[in-house]
């Protein structure tokens, strides 16, 4: 096309329908076959790429504040519960990735609700395409989010002097099942997200969830001061199941057993929820 | 396109001979309020169709059980002899929503909506991008393929909406008060939009306030009120069913207009409402017979005619005989989103 640029921009909205243009437009859609699951999944993860790259804002709460939250118990507490600065990285910053991470997977929850009040939800709710993917999609794409969130963590850690024993293998694998928990954590804000009214709802319901399941652990303390009935929650949170193992992993021990737990953790929250949360997809009103 | 072709069009979608759209006794409840109450509807192919009613009245809601959204309560609907509980996909993949209640995503380019759109209705990469800039172009969008949908104007915003509807030529499209808050130009090329779909061979279910706007565009009408289709039928069988015509008479000067009423009144044999207008008057009458014997009256009188009009009432007046209230009053909307939910 040349682009003669003399004339002013023929503002979209002085148009003259091309009735022949439209008609033309109209019968020429092909119909070809609706994407599968897979392809459709990995779709509507584009779309969550391309909402990053027109609101990067979403980047601030993934990067800014774990950022703070890392600095602010590193410094303010280590000397306090580790004696040292130094002493304490080691122990705190596994724990402090998983929490940042688990924390951030609440914005699925309200990005979906808001999908749902701005009508975006039922315009993907009526294409022909398998109705899981738009969700699996959304949770996918997030994926990413969480694995930049997790470099900059790690790489902050690296600069406060976290050396962790595991290597990189160590890291990566324990990074990898973080983002697998995540992944199946996302569907408690989904479906929060499809039973509750209004993104800040959302919110609220979902602090209410997280702040429990992450304090209520092993991540900041050894749960050995604890009085015994917290003890007994913290034994039975997944997420301690999840710190030892990746605080493991890192630290180049065998953590089968944890492991063990995070994944049985992981495949009962996506069988558990994932049919309650479509049920409910498929008949929002 | 000749007939033959528009019928093969038509014909290619599938099944022919189902009616686009048929329910029986649809019922869906939103608490306690009977959003749709015993709606029986059967919607040949082809053309325009038109939901008129009030705020609330239900069209909303019939159409969201018609496009697979939510389940009814009671009742069955087929959308080209599908079931819209039982073969929800197969529904699916034949109709399209448009208007307030299918968005595109506000925060991407029109060009990336529909980008997206079309991968998920099964183009290839590049096949998506070049049907992506011919919608655009079609609609004359194509400056603004790389702007952020929230930036559209009102009118463009539903270019895109509809544009992002027939990524995949539907069989059946619903659009739900498509020109409600346009300013008139933008409203006219709403209309000639939907003209061309319908050339096109797509059925149309169009959802209005306007009276105008179902006078305009659409074949056959459904006049819905309080969940339930209290009339059916062409604009033209609406307003005869209601019964009379009305006879308007502005004479050339003001002063002689008492004396034309009372001629009118005379030859009619019926009430003569003097209009707003000074020089005006308005005659209900049954049958046009008459008229001309009392325009030969009042030429007769030596009293010049500015101007006279033989016509329907209007669709507001059939709305207001139909329902006893006028089209503009909103009832208490039961097409709202249910009360507050919080998990159990």
């Amino acid at each position: 096309m040349t682009a003669v640029a003399s004339t002013p921009t023929p503002t979209a909205s002085h148009w003259t329908p091309d009735t022949a243009a439209v008609h033309e437009a109209l019968v020429a859609g092909a119909r070809p076959r609706p994407q599968g699951p897979f392809a459709a999944s990995a779709t509507f993860g584009w779309r969550t790429l391309l909402r990053i790259k027109h609101v990067p804002e979403q980047l601030f709460d993934v990067t800014a504040f774990p950022v703070m939250m890392t600095l602010i118990f590193t410094f303010l507490f280590g000397g306090a519960l580790a004696g040292s600065v130094d002493a304490y990285i080691q122990f705190f910053l596994p724990g402090i990735l998983v929490q940042s991470i688990l924390m951030i997977t609440m914005y699925t929850g309200v990005a979906l609700n808001t999908d749902i009040e701005k009508g975006v939800f039922d315009r993907i709710r009526s294409l022909p395409v398998w109705r899981p993917s738009a969700l699996v999609g959304a949770l996918l794409g997030d994926v990413l989010r969480f694995t930049l969130a997790s470099a900059v963590i790690i790489s902050l850690g690296l600069l406060l002097g976290f050396r962790p024993d595991g290597g990189p293998l160590g890291v990566l694998g324990a990074v990898g099942l973080l983002l697998v928990f995540a992944f199946a954590l996302g569907w408690i804000w989904t479906f929060l997200a499809l039973r509750l009214q209004t993104p800040n709802a959302v919110m609220g319901w979902s602090m209410l969830v997280i702040t429990p399941l992450t304090f209520g652990s092993n991540i900041f303390v050894d749960p050995s001061t604890m009085p015994g009935w917290l003890q007994a929650f913290v034994d039975v949170n997944p997420v301690s199941h999840l710190v030892t193992a990746v605080r493991g992993l890192m630290h180049g021990q065998s953590m089968a057993g944890d492991v063990g737990m995070v994944l049985l953790w992981s495949v009962l929250l996506v069988a558990v929820l994932g049919p309650l949360t479509m049920r409910r997809y498929g008949n929002r009103s | 396109m000749t007939i033959a072709e528009v019928a093969a069009v038509r014909g290619a979608g599938g099944a022919s001979g189902e009616p686009a759209i048929e329910t029986e006794g649809l019922v869906k409840l939103f608490g306690a309020t009977r959003a749709v109450d015993g709606v029986d509807l059967v919607i040949p192919r082809g053309g325009v169709h038109g939901f008129l009613g009030p705020n609330g009245a239900g069209k909303t809601t019939t159409i969201r059980v018609l496009a697979t959204l939510i389940r009814p309560d009671a009742g069955t609907a087929r959308v080209f002899g599908h079931d819209v509980v039982r073969e929800a996909d197969a529904v699916r993949a034949r109709v399209s929503l448009t208007g307030q209640f299918a968005s595109l995503d506000e925060d991407l380019t029109g060009d990336e909506n529909l980008r997206l759109l079309a991968r998920l209705l099964g183009y290839p990469r590049a096949e998506g991008r070049a049907r992506a800039e011919q919608l655009l172009a079609a609609f004359g969008l194509t400056d603004a393929a790389g702007k952020q949908v929230k930036k559209y104007s009102g009118g463009m915003r539903r270019r895109i909406d509809i544009a992002a509807s027939i990524v995949v030529r539907p069989d059946l499209i619903f659009l739900d008060e498509p020109t409600t808050g346009l300013d008139p130009r933008s409203r006219n090329q709403v209309w000639e939009v939907i003209r061309a779909l319908v050339r096109g061979g797509t059925t149309v279910l169009l959802t209005t306030q306007y009276l105008d706007e179902a006078d305009q565009l659409a074949d056959r009408i459904s006049v819905i009120d309080a969940g339930r289709v209290v009339a059916e039928g062409t604009p033209g069988e609406l307003k005869a069913s209601v019964g009379t015509g009305t006879l308007q008479v502005r004479v050339r000067r003001p002063d002689q207009r008492a004396q034309a009423r009372d001629l009118l009144q005379r030859v009619l044999g019926v009430e003569v409402r003097e209009q707003s207008d000074p020089a005006g008057l308005t005659v209900g009458i049954g049958d046009a017979g008459p008229v001309a014997q009392a325009l030969a009256a009042l030429a007769d009188a030596d009293i010049g005619l500015a101007q006279y009009a033989l016509g329907q009432p209007s669709l507001d007046e059939v709305f207001l005989a139909l329902t006893g209230h006028t089209a503009e009053s909103v009832l208490p909307s039961a097409d709202s989103q249910p009360s507050e939910e919080t998990p159990a």
